[in-house]
């Protein structure tokens, strides 16, 4: 039986299965599985210690999870996991068709090299040596993140929160990502920073097609951005569906919890 | 403790010298050291630009005055062989005066200050002017191995970062140049890509020494006392200084020329030679100055026009010009 292309489901972008990780007797997340489409956002919700970051973490390459596997659909050699293929190709995957946005932007920028060098670090990693092209690139970014080019030579402990965790989104942007990971994207921001910064980043999923997952314990972040939602406890995923659906109609007496702690303004 | 061991060779090729010291092995270290070391500079040769790691010794003089240079040369002469040793291009310093006699001393080879007589050429800071031939072999002092330290602290990531030739971020420094002062301002200890593949410090040795490493016909030796690591490039291999397309590597360029010996191609020291202003541009390698005024070469004693330039009054600026 054929069926016609156009019907086809599109395949996975990422295939997690069986994700378990122990530090030595205590469990970071348990047999967490799931699959994650191109432009598809995926949020993981869960209280401090519930397992999120060993999560991802492990989904993102940047650990090896005790057991399981992560499997991502390259660009020229289909599905591929991630611990089995060589680290010179897993390290070149996370500075190109990846992105990871961190939860504190001094892990994820060079706090002592300028914006514009931040921008351009991956453009030069990948090959290109074009003074004029980097800069118009670094120039391009940060206004598409809505920063000021009159600061493009500043170095970025000299910018706000908020300006520094949207410098880290334009460097992970700037080689056209496939996949972005964000841990806790808008913690430690003011409200009205955060919400500036939840539109950006809403509107950049949207235009690019990017497919994120974005751990973090608000729900108001994955209730405007995510498609999906993911709730964890203990290491466990209790519960799982369209996040509209979870949070409208929470089924496990934990989200039934969370989504009644949310503070009512 | 006995006496000199002489080196297998030595006896055929040299009359004992009494300038030699007693109680050393020939050049100073044992022969299981040398061989270590040889074994060390051999991969090096064989992977170009690699640092190789090697059990550097303790030598009788401070880190930083040359012991990773000391050891190499101690491993590759032979009694047959003329040391050079030259201190930011010249053979009178402190510091080239004592390797030399250091080596004249535990291994009673011969020395020289000629470049063209050399067979080995220890250095720090400078490659000599006159061309080098594929008989001669040039030792750098190293005092930091490591390209990439200044941007990478973690000595682990740093070998992962050569292993997986991810040198995007020697690329960002240079850019960070070009962004604040519009061009690339590093200007000793630029950075090279050896053979298409590994980015290596060239030693604290001017730009305008960096086009001379490529393909030259003479072996480079790096040693890094401190750091422990051996590097090379062989002879007629390829060393490319990093740029970007549109920021071109340049090389430091005079509106002088040389005060004593009027050289246009070299490279130039200035030199202050009075407390009123008075100074002049000489070359810093010493014997190719001196090569080229024993052949007739003369320079203008400096630039006297510097002092009326700046509104010092006449009668004070003779002082400094009148050699």
């Amino acid at each position: 039986m054929t069926v016609d292309p156009v019907f086809q489901r599109p395949s996975p972008l990422l295939q997690v299965r069986g994700i378990t990780h122990r530090y030595g007797h205590h469990i970071g997340c348990r047999d967490v599985g799931f699959d994650l489409y191109p432009g598809e956002v995926l949020g993981i919700v869960g209280e401090s210690g519930s397992g999120k970051t060993t999560l991802l973490k492990c989904i993102s390459g940047q650990m090896e999870p005790s057991e399981g596997s992560v499997e991502y659909q390259t660009r020229d050699a289909g599905l591929i996991d991630l611990f089995r293929m060589s680290e010179a190709r897993r390290r070149l995957l996370m500075r190109t068709d990846w992105g990871i946005v961190y939860q504190n932007p001094r892990d994820g920028l060079r706090m002592r090299v300028s914006a514009g060098a931040n921008v351009g670090e991956r453009l030069m990693a990948i090959g290109d040596r074009h003074y004029g092209h980097i800069r118009s690139e670094a120039v391009d970014w940060l206004e598409r993140v809505e920063m000021d080019i009159g600061r493009i030579d500043d170095m970025p402990h000299t910018f706000s929160g908020g300006m520094q965790q949207r410098l880290q989104i334009a460097r992970n942007l700037v080689t056209k990502p496939r996949l972005v990971f964000m841990d806790e994207p808008t913690s430690g921001l003011d409200v009205s920073v955060q919400a500036r910064l939840l539109d950006l980043i809403r509107g950049l999923v949207r235009t690019l097609g990017i497919a994120c997952v974005i751990v973090t314990h608000d729900l108001g972040v994955v209730r405007l951005l995510s498609h999906r939602l993911m709730v964890m406890k203990g290491g466990s995923v209790v519960e799982s569906g369209l996040t509209d659906q979870v949070l409208d109609d929470p089924q496990h007496p934990y989200t039934q919890l969370l989504v009644s702690s949310i503070l009512p303004v | 403790m006995a006496d000199v061991i002489d080196h297998p060779s030595r006896a055929a090729a040299t009359p004992p010298d009494t300038r030699a010291a007693t109680g050393y092995n020939f050049a100073y270290l044992d022969e299981q050291t040398k061989r270590m070391i040889r074994r060390a500079i051999l991969k090096g040769v064989a992977i170009p630009g690699y640092q190789v790691p090697f059990g550097s010794r303790e030598m009788p003089l401070p880190y930083g005055w040359g012991t990773g240079g000391i050891q190499v040369t101690a491993a590759v002469i032979g009694p047959d062989d003329t040391l050079k040793v030259i201190d930011q291009g010249a053979d009178d310093t402190t510091n080239a005066v004592n390797i030399r006699s250091f080596f004249a001393k535990t291994a009673g080879v011969a020395t020289t200050e000629r470049t063209t007589e050399a067979s080995v050429i220890q250095t720090r800071h400078r490659i000599p002017e006159t061309p080098l031939t594929e008989d001669q072999i040039l030792v750098y002092q190293v005092p930091i191995p490591e390209p990439l330290r200044w941007l990478e602290p973690r000595e682990a990531e740093t070998r992962k970062m050569h292993a997986l030739e991810e040198y995007g971020a020697m690329h960002v420094s240079l850019y960070e140049d070009i962004a604040r002062y519009g061009r690339i301002i590093k200007s000793y200890n630029y950075p090279v890509k050896v053979n298409d593949r590994y980015v290596m410090a060239p030693s604290p040795i001017p730009k305008f020494d960096n086009p001379k490493m490529d393909r030259m016909p003479a072996l480079q030796l790096f040693g890094a006392g401190r750091e422990k690591r051996i590097y090379a490039v062989p002879p007629y291999t390829k060393v490319k200084s990093l740029d970007f397309e549109d920021h071109p590597f340049t090389v430091e360029s005079w509106e002088q020329s040389c005060a004593l010996c009027g050289a246009g191609d070299s490279y130039l020291d200035e030199v202050v030679t009075d407390d009123k202003g008075g100074k002049m541009f000489v070359c810093s390698d010493s014997d190719y100055c001196e090569q080229r005024r024993d052949a007739g070469h003369q320079g203008d004693g400096g630039d006297s026009n510097y002092a009326t330039r700046n509104e010092i009054p006449e009668n004070e600026t003779s002082s400094g010009d009148d050699r």
